[in-house]
């Protein structure tokens, strides 16, 4: 038992528990020698013990509260959190963009931007970084044309008014669902992650392809092709990344991923060096924190980074 | 969790053990005034920068291992200081470990500024709200669980005791009472979203 042992954070607070326990309440001499042996092989040990120790001590002031009759529920906690979450929501709605948009109007967000906006009906769309919609809600039809950037779609399915998204000559047709909808100057991609979704030209009279989307599809869509891919759906919630203000990156090359950073942020990252542009990463950054992503790439890849105010140069 | 020195010999461990009595409870009264306190927000930053949540409880108590080792030398001046480069040194290493890289693994240590600049901010939050954050932990039990600890530290009954007054034998109350510190020390020390509230 003194040799350090090979335990997970989970097995050695269980282990130092198991102790403080004893300890508590009074353990035989043969178990004190154990117990010192335990707590003198390894710092980990100490740490643990130390930790549990300390807030057990601190337990026995909730004494003072003379709250502590067993059958008496302590804290609501669950029912306060509850009552909370219900006025937070009350007052979300309240101050939302909540609309019943008269017929046509416009949405926009600047570079870094993001901005949510509630439909009368429950759809929701959200506006990713320099972003363009235009939306038309009207008792026939719902539609809504994305002039640029990349907007997430939660639609409320409605057969007698059909959701038509329209992207430059494409046009998606909602069943019900969630997707994601990125233009791109020459290039569209339409990710699906819940229900059905139809994806074609606008021009229904053009005999071009068009194909019905289920969970997990992402189409894309340049100048004269079209081609569906499925990704796992681990994926589709990186690239879902931005709506709580972070960038996913997954074996991204560098120099992809400065283009990413580059939507939202108006100092502008370049990546001098083809070699370094090559190089690949994995992780997950704020969208507005450019400067950590050279830092980091600074100080993993021995990258020099310059920084003259409008432009952050990577180099090797 | 990672390499641990695993070839102490004996005469290592009992060296240990004695200096380890020499200096632990001086070691213990820092630990426990200095570095609990920062818990909240080593976990913060720990959850801010490392994306597979599972390792976190783990980097935690190597972290605390490392710091408590080089404290028993000497204990360091500045305790926060030392805890957050401990912790990005251990993010670091744990990156360079791995084949493609984790680049948010290592964010400035500048971008810790705020709290670095407000030494003791952390310990007077948790003595404020101490009784505050022991009711929420307690009430989070499961019922079970919270009655025994309830009667135990709070109403001083022995075990054996406990155990007939539930009817369950001791084994079960001791297992009851070790789950019970756990979460005590989680909320007490580790709970990011309450700290976050008493910046």
């Amino acid at each position: 038992m003194s040799a350090p042992e090979f335990l997970d954070a989970k097995q050695l607070n269980a282990r130092a528990a198991y102790w403080l326990e004893r300890n508590d309440g009074g353990c035989g001499e043969d178990e004190q020698a154990e117990f010192d042996a335990w707590l003198a092989a390894s710092p980990a040990h100490r740490a643990a013990y130390w930790r549990l120790k300390s807030a057990w001590s601190h337990a026995s002031r909730l004494a003072a509260l003379g709250s502590a009759a067993p059958n008496r529920r302590l804290l609501p906690l669950g029912v306060k959190i509850a009552a909370v979450l219900a006025v937070v929501a009350v007052m979300g709605a309240a101050a939302a963009d909540y609309l019943l948009a008269p017929r046509d109007r416009a949405y926009f967000t600047s570079v870094g931007g993001r901005e949510r906006i509630a439909f009368a009906d429950g759809s929701q769309i959200e506006l990713n970084t320099d972003t363009a919609i235009r939306t038309r809600m009207t008792t026939a039809e719902r539609t809504v044309w994305l002039d640029k950037g990349e907007a997430f779609f939660q639609i409320k399915h409605d057969s007698a008014h059909p959701f038509t998204v329209i992207v430059g000559e494409h046009r998606i047709t909602d069943l019900g669902t969630e997707f994601l909808v990125r233009r791109d100057p020459g290039r569209l991609e339409v990710a699906l992650l819940e229900g059905k979704a139809r994806f074609g030209a606008l021009d229904a009279k053009k005999k071009s392809p068009s194909a019905l989307l289920l969970p997990g599809d992402v189409a894309t869509a340049t100048a004269g092709t079209m081609f569906v891919t499925r990704e796992p759906a681990k994926k589709l919630d990186g690239e879902l990344g931005w709506r709580h203000g972070v960038i996913v990156f997954k074996y991204t090359p560098l120099g992809d991923a400065a283009s990413e950073f580059n939507r939202y942020n108006r100092q502008k990252l370049v990546i001098a060096d083809p070699d370094a542009a090559r190089l690949t990463i994995v992780g997950t950054f704020r969208t507005n924190d450019v400067a950590a992503f050279a830092a980091a790439a600074k100080s993993l890849f021995n990258l020099r980074v310059e920084n003259d105010g409008d432009e952050i140069v990577i180099s090797r | 969790m990672g390499e641990k020195k695993s070839e102490t010999t004996r005469e290592g461990a009992d060296l240990r053990h004695a200096d380890a009595a020499m200096t632990a409870s001086g070691v213990e009264d820092w630990f426990v005034r200095e570095v609990l306190p920062l818990e909240a927000m080593l976990m913060r930053y720990l959850h801010q920068n490392w994306r597979n949540k599972s390792d976190i409880e783990d980097f935690r108590q190597e972290i605390y291992a490392q710091v408590l080792e080089a404290a028993e030398l000497r204990i360091p001046e500045r305790a926060k200081p030392f805890v957050l480069a401990t912790a990005r040194n251990l993010l670091i290493n744990r990156v360079r470990r791995e084949q493609v890289v984790h680049i948010d693994a290592v964010p400035d240590l500048d971008a810790l500024g705020v709290v670095l600049d407000e030494p003791g901010a952390e310990r007077s939050a948790i003595a404020r709200d101490v009784l505050r954050r022991l009711q929420a932990a307690l009430d989070r039990l499961p019922p079970r669980c919270r009655e025994a600890v309830i009667l135990r530290r709070i109403e001083g009954v022995p075990r054996a005791e406990i155990a007939r007054r539930m009817g369950i034998a001791e084994r079960t109350v001791a297992d009851h009472i070790a789950a019970g510190m756990c979460a005590l020390a989680d909320v007490l020390y580790g709970d990011a979203v309450e700290m976050r509230g008493d910046k």
